[in-house]
């Protein structure tokens, strides 16, 4: 068989000195018989090597469809990508033919998903799961392709891996099936990783373990993770940057410490507000007003504004602009310095 | 395992003799008049007539009637059919042809169902998945006494690409119509139940990550949705095959073929409890063990099923 990893090397347009994934104004639309959803509306994102990225926001507001477009797994039908570009060292890989796709998943952008139990197949061992992309993708033997799986759960502290590779996925508990899902995403050892809400599904003192087994991998390999999530208490620690998503846009964009202090979006700063604090116990959550919009009939103007405390006249009528206030910081917001405060 | 399939074998015993009990009760109070069945229009003397009662033992009460022809099973001797003939030679002739038969059938089924159902689970809503929709739906309501008569009728007389009736010999060729005509009985549901399965693993998670590792579709589906897929579909097959074997009444009695269904329809129309009852004995333990089988089968099949 051809070597993926000479062909990925070789592909047409890369360039090593590009930045690593940038996402440039994607749209994606669900077509379905009740009309079509628009689920992704201009997202931009970019990403270099060893940086987290976090991607917050409410359920529905694009965030898992944006990182499914990125990865090309969206079920085409109904899923349908109408515009932008996602370039991975310069090469858009939408315009990639699909074997080219094929090749650049698992080996140099992987992804990791919320349950981990309906995400591995229930009737393979997870040895079987993990050697098959030694398998398919580096061609090597049945019996070396098994070792790397060992080495794999291993190297995200499996206990006992040796036998356990022969093990199935029920046979494992919520956090070492999360592991196992991480093995099998970094064995072609990716550029980028995107974990698509990680540890929503285990209890607390396990999210820790498994977001510190993440962010230990990522130092070692000096990978891109975007990390998808809708809590903003996990963000905080691991990420660098991020992007708050709002009806499927990225409404604003930020370092992370930055965002958490000033935050330069109404969504933002509601986003904040209604994270429950100890030193405001006692007195009432705030909450966001209302639903997300519903992704057939977004909101003119501002998608935000029906529910936004600062909301006038014109964010029913005008899209916000991205305003860049600071190096690194976009928001679209038409009262951005209100909500900051200056 | 081992635990569970020795209780399973225990519960069988109980199924069998409760089985055999409801059979042999059935037939006992059915019973009209067996000899003059049995001789049909020709008068029958009061001292035959005593004489095979005593043979029969036809005047005691039921339980001892019973007692005797339990005793008599467990010892292997079926006893003899009021036509004379020991019955587990019957048995032994029939059970071949009715197990050749309802084998290819299945086969035949199965293949048809599983290939078709995949391909119209995959591409829902085509071409392909419409026409068998309607294709099963009209199998799926032709009763088999109209379907029986018609094939035999149409492909074994008048075009002549089969011989229309078998015998006890049958080879393949022969048996290939009534065993289409008995795959019919299957095949629709088989093929539903696949394309569903195969319909609602596509949707499934771990498909999502089948496609996220880099995986080729003719992978992703030939390995991970078909494994998945196809564990409703055994088991279901596994019941057919039981279901075949003793629902061939009808098509073995349009195309006479000696076998299982053919002889227990005989045995029924002459009141011949003893062949009938035998016939349904064995009937049962086919079943129970087919059953244990595809309980097994499904366990090696889904790992997630242990059996304690």
């Amino acid at each position: 068989m051809t070597d993926i990893t000479a062909r990925l090397d070789a592909l047409p347009g890369l360039d090593p000195r590009a930045p690593l994934l940038q996402v440039n104004d994607l749209h994606v639309e669900f077509r379905t018989r009740d009309g079509v959803a628009r689920a992704v509306n201009g997202v931009d994102l970019w990403l270099n090597p060893g940086e987290t990225l976090a991607v917050v926001g409410e359920s529905g507001c694009g965030k898992s469809v944006t990182a499914q477009a990125i990865m090309g797994i969206l079920d085409t039908p109904p899923a349908h990508v109408t515009g932008g570009e996602v370039l991975y060292r310069g090469v858009d890989l939408l315009r990639l033919p699909e074997t080219d796709r094929r090749g650049v998943r698992a080996n140099r952008i992987a992804m990791i998903f919320q349950d981990a139990l309906s995400a591995l197949n229930p009737v393979y061992t997870v040895g079987f799961q993990l050697a098959e992309l030694f398998r398919v993708h580096r061609g090597t033997s049945r019996r070396e392709a098994k070792r790397r799986a060992v080495e794999l759960l291993d190297q995200v502290r499996i206990p006992d891996a040796r036998r356990r590779v022969d093990d199935y996925p029920h046979q494992f508990s919520g956090g070492m099936r999360q592991r196992v899902m991480i093995a099998m995403a970094l064995a072609l050892d990716p550029e980028v990783l995107i974990a698509d809400e990680p540890t929503t599904a285990l209890d607390v003192t396990v999210q820790a373990q498994i977001m510190s087994l993440l962010a230990e991998l990522q130092r070692q390999r000096d990978m891109g993770l975007i990390l998808i999530t809708h809590d903003m208490g996990v963000v905080a620690d691991v990420a660098d940057r991020i992007a708050v998503m709002y009806a499927g846009k990225v409404v604003e964009e930020a370092p992370v410490h930055d965002l958490y202090a000033h935050p330069g979006h109404a969504y933002t700063k509601a986003l904040l507000e209604s994270i429950p604090r100890l030193d405001f116990k006692g007195q009432p959550l705030s909450v966001i007003r209302g639903l997300p919009p519903a992704l057939t009939d977004l909101p003119s103007g501002c998608a935000f504004h029906p529910r936004c405390a600062y909301a006038r006249e014109i964010c029913r009528l005008e899209p916000p602009p991205a305003y860049r206030i600071a190096p690194q910081r976009i928001t679209s917001c038409h009262f951005v310095r209100e909500v900051l405060g200056v | 395992m081992f635990r569970y399939i020795v209780r399973r074998l225990l519960q069988m015993v109980l199924t069998f003799f409760g089985a055999t009990f409801v059979v042999y009760a059935l037939m006992f109070a059915n019973v009209d008049d067996p000899f003059q069945a049995l001789v049909g229009d020709r008068p029958l003397t009061d001292s035959q007539r005593a004489a095979l009662n005593a043979r029969y033992h036809l005047d005691d009460g039921f339980f001892t009637q019973y007692w005797h022809y339990v005793k008599g099973l467990l010892t292997g001797d079926f006893g003899m059919s009021l036509t004379g003939r020991p019955i587990a030679e019957m048995l032994a002739q029939a059970w071949p042809v009715t197990v050749r038969l309802a084998l290819l059938s299945i086969v035949i089924a199965a293949v048809l169902a599983v290939g078709a159902g995949v391909l119209s689970g995959l591409r829902r809503g085509g071409v392909f998945d419409t026409v068998t929709l309607v294709l099963t739906l009209i199998v799926l309501a032709m009763p088999i006494v109209v379907l029986a008569p018609l094939a035999q009728l149409i492909f074994g007389i008048q075009l002549g690409w089969f011989p229309p009736t078998a015998t006890r010999d049958a080879n393949l060729y022969e048996l290939l119509l009534p065993a289409l005509v008995l795959g019919s009985l299957v095949v629709a549901t088989q093929l539903r139940v696949t394309r569903s399965s195969v319909a609602e693993n596509l949707r499934a998670d771990y498909v999502r990550t089948a496609r996220a590792k880099g995986l080729a579709p003719r992978r992703v589906i030939g390995v991970h949705v078909l494994r998945n897929s196809l564990i409703p579909v055994i088991t279901l097959i596994g019941v057919d095959i039981g279901a075949l074997m003793s629902g061939a009444v009808v098509t073995e009695g349009v195309f006479n073929i000696p076998g299982v269904g053919f002889n227990l329809f005989r045995g029924v129309r002459t009141e011949d409890g003893p062949l009938v009852v035998g016939f349904v004995s064995v009937l049962v333990i086919v079943f129970l063990v087919i059953n244990l089988i595809v309980d097994l089968l499904y366990a090696a099949l889904d790992p997630r099923i242990r059996y304690e």
